[in-house]
C-alpha cells in the first residue's frame, strides 16, 4: 500500500517522533516496502479466527490486595537530573 | 589453561584447581583483548566482578553453596543489573544505572555466579545482526568481516571468542537462536513466561522471552534451572514447577518421535545448510529418534505477522522513553511536544524508529484491523498449526536460519532482507514454544545451526535431544581460530 509523506507525518506525530526533512523520504520508502511485506498477510482468509493477543492464554495471576511497595522515589528519581522537591521537571504546559 | 564450559569450570572450582578470582581475572584480561576484534562488550566491570569472585572463593572456602558459585559470565545488556550501567546498546540509556535488579540478574547473584559485564547487542533487540547498536556493529569471532547474528550477538560473540563460558540472551523473534547459530553456540529460548521478564527491558511484551547460551546443552540445563521459575512480580511468569533439567540429559533418544515440516523440507527451503541439516537428521536417526512428516500449513506467514505484532508491541512498550523519567533528554526543549519528540528522535536509532512507525501506523484508527488484529488471527493458526503437530511428535526439526552468518553491511540497505533472516524462528515464537538451537556442521568455515522445538514446558525434552546429539558429534567443541583462549 502506498505511504504518503502526509501519512508518515501523521504517523510521526502520533509516534512523538521528530523526523529531519533530510530523513523523510527514505524512512516513507521503508515503512512502505515492510507494509507492502506485511500484505501478504491479506491471502489469509481469517474471518472466523479469534485474535491471539498471548501464547499461553492463562487468566492473569490474582494477588492479594495488600500494599506490597514501599516508598522508592529518591531511588527511581535518581536517575534524572530533571526534578526538584521530587517532582519531574518538564517544559512549562500552562500559560 | 581454565576450561571453557560451565560444569568444567564448576568442577575446577569445586576441585580447588583454580579460584574464581584466578579465572575471572583471566576472562576479563581476554574481554579487555579482544574487545577491538569483537566489540562484544558495551560494559565491562572489572572492580564489581572481582570483587563478586573473592567473595565466591570465600564462601567456598567456608563451606557455603550455590549452584553456580564463582561462575564468571556475562549478561546481555537489556537486564537490568542493579548500580550497573544497562544501555539496551541505546543512545536512550547511555548513561542509565538502574535502581533496581531484573529478576534474571538477582538469580544469577543468588546462586553466586559472578558477572563480568554486560554484552552488545542490537537496540532494544531489534535485529539480526547486532549491526543496529549504538556502541557499535558486534563482529563474528569465526570470521570477524561476518556478522554475529542478532540481537543476543554479544552474548553468543563472548561465549564463541571464549570471552565467558556463559552469557543470557533474550529472544523475541529468534535473538537467541540465531547468533547461536551463527557464532557456532548452544542457546536455548524457553517457553514464554518459564523465565520472569521483571527488569528485562521490554521490546515485545507477548514474546519476549530470556534464556541461556552457552557451549554446550548441559551447560544450558545448569544454567535454566538457575534462570526458570515463577516471579510474583511478573504477572506472565509461569507457574509450572520446574523439573531437574540436568536429570533429562541422560535419557535416550531411542522412540522420540521428531517432526520434519513439509513446507521447510518437501518446499526446498533448507536451502545451504541442508547438508548439515540431513547430517544431523542421519545421527539422530541412528540413535533410535524415528522421523515423522508433519505439516505447519501457515509458517510462510509468521515473518510477515511478526514484523507486525513485534512493531506494534514495541511502538507501546518503547512509550515510555519520553525525555522526563529517565534516559535520553534533548537540550532546550521549546514544549513538552519538543521535549518528546525531539528526545526520542535523538535517542533511538534507525531500525528503532523503523518499527516504532510501522507498529503506531498498525495500531492507528482505521488500521487496527487490517495489521494487528489480522496479525494475531495468523498467530492464532501458526499456534494451531504446532499444536496439531504435537499431537504426533515430541519435537519439530527445522535449520535455524536460511544460511551461515552473512557479511557486515550486506543486508542493512533492505530492511524486509534481513527480517527474512527470521523466517524459521519466528513461528516457534508466535506460538510461545519452547527452542533450541545447537551447532551442527559448518558452511565454508562458518556454524550452521540446527533448531529443536518441542511442546510448551518441555525443555527437558530439548535438553534430552541435544545432549544426545552432542554426545554423538563434535560441532560443539569446535572453536574459531580468533578466540580468546591464551595463544
Amino acid at each position: 500500500m502506498p505511504l504518503k509523506p502526509e501519512d508518515l507525518a501523521t504517523v510521526a506525530t502520533l509516534a512523538k517522533l521528530d523526523i529531519p526533512a533530510n530523513q523523510t523520504e527514505r524512512l516513507r520508502q521503508d515503512i512502505e516496502q515492510i507494509l507492502t511485506f506485511v500484505e501478504q498477510m491479506n491471502a489469509q482468509d481469517t474471518a472466523d479466527i479469534k485474535p491471539l493477543g498471548s501464547p499461553l492464554e492463562r487468566p492473569q495471576r490474582l494477588r492479594a490486595d495488600q500494599v506490597t511497595e514501599t516508598d522508592q522515589r529518591e531511588a527511581l528519581q535518581s536517575v534524572t537530573r530533571h526534578t526538584e522537591q521530587g517532582l519531574y521537571l518538564v517544559p512549562k504546559v500552562i500559560e | 589453561m581454565f576450561p571453557d564450559t560451565v560444569k568444567a569450570i564448576l568442577e575446577g572450582l569445586n576441585k580447588g584447581d583454580f579460584s574464581s578470582e584466578e579465572i575471572t581475572t583471566e576472562l576479563l584480561a581476554r574481554a579487555n583483548r579482544h574487545q577491538p576484534d569483537f566489540n562484544a562488550f558495551i560494559t565491562l566491570d572489572e572492580e564489581g566482578a572481582l570483587a563478586a569472585a573473592r567473595q565466591a572463593d570465600e564462601a567456598r572456602r567456608s563451606g557455603q553453596a550455590g549452584q553456580l558459585l564463582g561462575l564468571p559470565f556475562a549478561h546481555k545488556d537489556l537486564f537490568c543489573t542493579q548500580g550497573l550501567r544497562t544501555t539496551c546498546a541505546s543512545r536512550m540509556l547511555e548513561s542509565f544505572v538502574p535502581p533496581y535488579e531484573s529478576t534474571v540478574a538477582a538469580r544469577f547473584r543468588q546462586a553466586g555466579a559472578v558477572c563480568i559485564g554486560k554484552t552488545n547487542m542490537d537496540e532494544f533487540a531489534m535485529g539480526s545482526s547486532n549491526e543496529n547498536s549504538h556502541f557499535g556493529a558486534v563482529r563474528n569471532p569465526w570470521n570477524t568481516e561476518y556478522v554475529p547474528g542478532g540481537s543476543s550477538g554479544g552474548s553468543a560473540a563472548a561465549v564463541a571468542g571464549g570471552l565467558v563460558p556463559a552469557a543470557t540472551g533474550s529472544d523475541t523473534g529468534g535473538s537467541i537462536r540465531q547468533p547461536a547459530a551463527f557464532c557456532g553456540i548452544s542457546g536455548l529460548k524457553p517457553t514464554y513466561g518459564r523465565v520472569s521478564r521483571l527488569g528485562m527491558i521490554a521490546y515485545a511484551s507477548s514474546l519476549d522471552q530470556g534464556g541461556p547460551m552457552a557451549h554446550t546443552v548441559e551447560d544450558l540445563a545448569i544454567l535454566l534451572g538457575v534462570m526458570a521459575g515463577l516471579d510474583e512480580a511478573d504477572s506472565t511468569s509461569a507457574e509450572e514447577a520446574v523439573p531437574d533439567y540436568s536429570a533429562a540429559l541422560e535419557q535416550p533418544v531411542k522412540g522420540m518421535k521428531i517432526g520434519l515440516p513439509r513446507e521447510i523440507f518437501e518446499a526446498g527451503k533448507v536451502g545451504q545448510t541442508e547438508p548439515a541439516i540431513q547430517a544431523a537428521i542421519e545421527s539422530l536417526k541412528s540413535l533410535g529418534a524415528e522421523f515423522v512428516d508433519i505439516s505447519l500449513p501457515h509458517i510462510d506467514l509468521s515473518v510477515p505477522a511478526y514484523y507486525v505484532i513485534a512493531p506494534a508491541e514495541c511502538s507501546t512498550n518503547l512509550s515510555r522513553f519520553d525525555g522526563v523519567r529517565y534516559g535520553h533528554r534533548c537540550d532546550n526543549p521549546k514544549d513538552l511536544e519538543d521535549l518528546y519528540a525531539r528526545s526520542r528522535a535523538e535517542g533511538f536509532g534507525e531500525e528503532v524508529k523503523r518499527r516504532i512507525l510501522v507498529g503506531t501506523y498498525a495500531l492507528s484508527a482505521g488500521y487496527y484491523d487490517a495489521y494487528y488484529r489480522k496479525a494475531q488471527q495468523i498467530r492464532r493458526l501458526i499456534k494451531q498449526d504446532f499444536a496439531g503437530a504435537f499431537q504426533a511428535v515430541d519435537a519439530i526439526l527445522s535449520p535455524v536460519t536460511p544460511g551461515s552468518a552473512f557479511r557486515i553491511g550486506e543486508k542493512t540497505a533492505d530492511p524486509v532482507q534481513m527480517y527474512l533472516e527470521d523466517i524459521y524462528t519466528v513461528p516457534v515464537s508466535l506460538a510461545g514454544l519452547p527452542s533450541l538451537a545447537i551447532p551442527a556442521g559448518l558452511l565454508n568455515g562458518l556454524p550452521v545451526g540446527l533448531q529443536l522445538t518441542a511442546n510448551y514446558f518441555r525443555e527437558s525434552t530439548l535438553m534430552q535431544l541435544g545432549h544426545q546429539f552432542q554426545l554423538h558429534t563434535n560441532w560443539h567443541q569446535q572453536r574459531p581460530s580468533t578466540s580468546g583462549r591464551p595463544d
